[in-house]
């Protein structure tokens, strides 16, 4: 995968710094929102990016779209280093990375027709397609199987999903290399969902166009990516390819969190093995030592006491596809099955 | 809670000084010549100098600002070389006029600017705040709309109108009134509180007619609002009754916005309502304001600028720590 | 297991039925015309049942829930039909009859913790008030409950988290908060509407735990309100799927799930990718919910429907089918089961 990868993260970091006031110094504390991230990702494949609210996954793909600015580390797209681009630089780069929504409603201006709305970045970017931007931006709204004469309407007059399908037509506009999806599905209703996510994956094998898939749902995640990062606490504590993290997890969180996915089956329910985990997300701006994941480990209990000294006292190494970001992910099967 | 209160007082003294110094900018760098002003109607050039030099003006800029700034803290001499006479703290300069000390002119005119905006404040709150809820209750109702209807009357009549209507019809017509004196500038006097609330109802009616408007749309946008909000479906859902459901939990919640505006016209109003001030001749700080305007008694304008804009930071302040006070989510900032 | 049968108007009184609703719909007037939220409704529940009623948004869900909970009273909203709870009519018993049962003998909860809980009041007054209502008890009692119910739904020094505002809680918190004022005066009905949806799933996982866990130590019977199928498997005895303000399909949750006989919980169902499904195309169910301004004369789902052509005659658009029930699974659909079941199979 690594060969051909179009997008290299590596080491990627956001800290916030704590809102200081006029008599209190800024910057002296920070949340570290995004971590130490690094993953890559091939043209025309899907890294679905998971994890609970606060884990730092929005972060991420705004950083790889570069809406935010990263606090360090390196974001390469087709070999250049986008990370610290400003200027005319950053301007250039804009059309190689675009980004998708939750809310489309609240990304669409309620007073432009969706026809100029899908071509602003067309306009922005200063590209004259042949045959007319009119003639482009019809074209584009019956590739997200919408109609040409939708041109004149406004955002009001749509559902959400064909205003989602509007945001998809201004995404791919500039024919971006990389989109950023964030959670474009989780506002919409189940059926309308699968017409979303149809729509993502046929425009993904016309265009080859790669994809970060944000969303908290997992069994979307899993349908439309072929790698999967989970994230916690600005951290991937795990990934790899999807079928290999969602059949045999690794890291005790991953395990959690995929148990503790209800399943629209009743007789599977009955039978799914539940890791529950106890209590709240630690605090980002003051999180645990060691593993960031230790205070809430269903393993840490089944530990020995030295074992437990090196969750305390030691980072782990970052996931990698080949191990997860956990000391003792060797024993994590058997000792779990034993917990429950 | 502590440290938020000191640390608001810290960035008041700083807006407070800002405030000053562009003030004093602008009268320097207007049109108006103090110095012929105060020399009067026979002004030959060397008249002038002196005047200037009488006044201080011969220092720079910046010296000049200073010894204005040191009046507020301590008393200080004023006058050409020679002629000085002790201006007492704190020293807000003489009047070019009458050579009278600034901070006595508004020692006398404050209590009757106090007298107007009180009252009227009260009494808009109550009309405004009343009349606001209870249309956010009926909503859509006949008497919703008669009350939104009224409040847009209200907000569209300019002072003079509704001032000079009032008297014409309570006082010359009806003599249901007396006309408006001088004499009672304040509750407690020697003429006790009913005649003060006699004297200045005119003016709080001709002040409450304009602003209430503004507050019974304010209060009705954020009442319903409010009442549309989850956690007045929790509290119905509890059984509880709907007095409590409105006034607990409604009222509370949907008043906020309501402080920021009271705030902010409270700050207003006390820098003087100039033109209520005007229409009833009560020589309170707008009417005195106008007056050392048309006449360039610069210190005296000067002075009342700066005491309107510390009227205005002060209130903003009060309305940051009551919105602390209401919201506990603010305390946390 | 519950019976969810729809009963004819004519045998009103003698049921015994712990909730029976009958035939409830509910109008909303508006500049554009009534909006029909909800279009006759019929079931039971018993208590110690757990009854899912799912559909998607504009489904009349919602609706349903607060008619029962007389939230409706005293807004512009039409609501006909019956409700008998305990033999009391919710439609027509007057607010102030209506305002003892909310809070004691019907508890509900809300999808959104944090607006749902007064950002003004600390989290343990809003649960003693909640007691204070219907408990004749000095304030000291009120907060010894509360304190009581907020270690009881799982909060870590309850004592301490009493004073706490809703804002310090985290959303799992708010949500267990939520769950204790509702449940403080041990309520015979929970009505919970989509009360994990604002919670990441592992806190979701949680919350339907100690739901559950109360509801058995109480007998009570619960109305869970989602739109997730998911949830509904986990934790239903019966499910009641909703389509249009109209009940499409009820039955127990296996038949539902195993024997599904409504061509849109079965669209449903198809369209949803899930944890073990290999990377098939999804199958998602084509075009849009009809308004409810203006439904359609015939089956309200007939014009997004794959098989309306083959119940012949387009009876699919020009008749509403009724409810037809057999063995205690409902289907509101033109074609017999058989044919469904061939549909089922082949496709």
């Amino acid at each position: 995968m690594d060969t051909q990868a179009i997008l290299h993260v590596q080491n990627l970091q956001k800290h916030f710094p704590i809102k200081g006031g006029l008599f209190s110094p800024k910057g002296s504390k920070r949340v570290k929102a995004v971590d130490g991230v690094s993953f890559s990702l091939a043209r025309g494949q899907t890294l679905g990016l998971v994890g609970e609210s606060g884990c730092g996954k929005s972060t991420t793909g705004r950083m790889v779209a570069r809406l935010m600015d990263p606090t360090g580390g390196r974001i390469v797209i087709d070999g250049v280093d986008i990370s610290q681009l400003g200027g005319r630089e950053l301007y250039n780069f804009r059309r190689k990375v675009q980004m998708i929504f939750q809310d489309p409603f609240a990304s669409l201006n309620p007073r432009q027709t969706v026809g100029t709305a899908i071509a602003a970045p067309m306009l922005a970017q200063k590209i004259n397609p042949s045959g007319g931007m009119k003639n482009r931006v019809k074209e584009l709204l019956e590739q997200v199987g919408l109609k040409p004469e939708h041109y004149n309407r406004f955002p009001h007059e749509f559902s959400g999903g064909q205003r989602q399908r509007v945001g998809i037509a201004r995404a791919i506009s500039l024919n971006p290399s990389v989109i950023v999806c964030d959670e474009p599905v989780s506002a919409l209703d189940v059926s309308v969902q699968a017409q979303v996510v149809n729509l993502l994956q046929e425009i993904q094998r016309d265009t080859g166009v790669a994809y970060i898939f944000i969303a908290h749902d997992l069994s979307v995640v899993r349908h439309i990516s072929h790698d999967v990062a989970v994230m916690y606490l600005g951290k991937i504590v795990e990934r790899g390819p999807r079928d290999e993290l969602f059949h045999d997890p690794k890291h005790p969180y991953t395990k959690a969190l995929l148990s503790a996915v209800p399943l629209p089956d009743p007789n599977a329910a009955r039978l799914q093995q539940k890791i529950r985990l106890r209590g709240d997300l630690p605090s980002p701006a003051n999180p645990p030592s060691g593993c960031v994941f230790r205070t809430r480990c269903p393993l840490f209990s089944t530990l020995g006491e030295e074992q437990q000294q090196r969750c305390i006292t030691e980072i782990p190494a970052p996931a990698s596809t080949a191990a997860p970001a956990c000391h003792h992910s060797g024993m994590a099967a058997a000792a779990l099955a034993d917990v429950q | 809670m502590t440290r938020f209160i000191f640390r608001r007082a810290g960035s008041l003294i700083l807006l407070l000084v800002t405030v000053s110094f562009i003030t004093f900018t602008l009268f320097q760098l207007g049109p108006a010549d103090p110095a012929s002003a105060a020399c009067g109607q026979e002004c030959t050039p060397e008249r002038i100098t002196e005047a200037r030099v009488a006044l201080g003006m011969d220092h720079p800029f910046l010296i000049q600002y200073l010894d204005y700034m040191r009046g507020l803290v301590s008393p200080r001499m004023i006058g050409a070389p020679g002629a000085e006479s002790i201006c007492q703290w704190p020293c807000l300069g003489k009047s070019f006029q009458t050579n009278e000390n600034v901070s006595d002119i508004i020692a006398r005119s404050l209590p009757y600017t106090l007298s107007i905006a009180v009252g009227a404040l009260v009494l808009w709150t109550i009309s405004g705040v009343g009349l606001g809820l209870l249309a956010a209750l009926r909503k859509g109702s006949a008497t919703d709309k008669f009350i939104v209807g009224a409040a847009s009357v209200g907000v569209s009549l300019p002072i003079p109108v509704t001032g000079l209507f009032l008297l014409l019809v309570f006082v010359n017509q009806l003599h249901l009134l007396p006309f408006t004196t001088n004499e009672i500038n304040g509750a407690f006097g020697p003429h006790g509180p009913w005649a003060w609330v006699l004297n200045y109802f005119l003016p709080w009616v001709a002040l409450a007619v304009l602003f209430s408007a503004a507050y019974i749309r304010v209060t009705r946008t954020n009442m319903i609002e409010t009442f549309s909000e989850d956690f007045i479906r929790t509290a119905r859902a509890k059984g509880l009754a709907p007095r409590i459901v409105t006034f607990k939990h409604g009222v509370r919640a949907g008043i906020t916005p309501v402080v920021t505006m009271l705030g902010m016209d409270i700050g207003l109003l006390l820098g003087g309502a100039v033109l209520t001030e005007q229409i009833f001749s009560v020589p309170g700080l707008g009417f005195t304001a106008v007056r050392a305007a048309i006449s360039g008694d610069l210190p005296v304008t000067m002075a009342i600028t700066m005491l309107a804009a510390f009227f205005v930071i002060v209130a903003n302040v009060a309305v940051d720590l009551a919105y602390a006070a209401i919201d506990p989510r603010v305390r946390l900032q | 297991m519950t019976q969810l049968q729809p009963s004819s108007p004519a045998s009103a009184n003698e049921t015994g039925a712990f909730l029976e609703v009958r035939n409830l719909s509910v109008k909303f007037p508006t500049d554009d015309g009534l909006v029909s939220a909800v279009n006759g409704m019929d079931f039971s529940l018993e208590r110690g049942q757990t009854l899912g009623i799912v559909g998607e948004s504009g489904s009349g869900k919602s609706v349903t829930s607060q008619a029962l909970m007389g939230l409706l009273k005293g807004t512009s909203a039409q609501v006909t039909g019956q409700a008998l709870f305990q033999g009391k009519d919710l439609v027509t018993l007057p607010e102030s009859r209506m305002r003892q049962l909310r809070g004691r003998n019907i508890g509900m909860i809300f999808q959104d913790p944090l607006s749902a809980l007064h950002p003004f009041f600390t989290v343990g007054e809003q649960i003693a008030e909640a007691y204070l209502v219907h408990n004749t008890a000095s304030k000291k009692q009120a907060r010894a409950a509360a304190v009581d119910m907020l270690g009881r739904v799982g909060i870590p020094s309850p004592e301490q988290r009493y004073d706490e505002y809703p804002h310090h809680f985290s959303g799992g918190m708010r949500q267990r908060a939520m769950i204790a004022m509702a449940l403080i005066c041990e309520p015979e009905l929970l009505i919970a509407d989509e009360p994990t949806t604002a919670l990441d799933v592992t806190v979701q996982a949680q919350i339907l735990d100690l739901m559950s866990e109360l509801q058995q130590e109480t007998n009570s019977a619960l109305i869970l309100i989602t739109h997730d199928l998911g949830v509904v498997a986990e934790v239903c005895d019966s499910v009641l799927v909703m389509y249009g303000g109209q009940c499409v399909e009820s039955g127990p949750v296996d038949e539902i799930f195993y024997d599904t006989q409504h061509p849109y919980t079965l669209g449903l169902l198809k369209s949803m990718p899930t944890l073990n499904s290999s990377a098939r195309r999804l199958n998602p169910i084509p075009g849009q919910p009809p308004s409810l301004l203006d439904l359609p004369k015939g089956c309200i789902f007939s014009a997004r429907c794959d098989y309306a052509a083959l119940a012949g005659d387009g009876v699919c658009a020009s008749t509403r089918p009724g409810l037809v029930v057999e063995g205690g699974h409902g289907t509101r659909c033109h074609l017999d089961r058989r044919q469904i079941l061939t549909l089922r199979n082949t496709r």
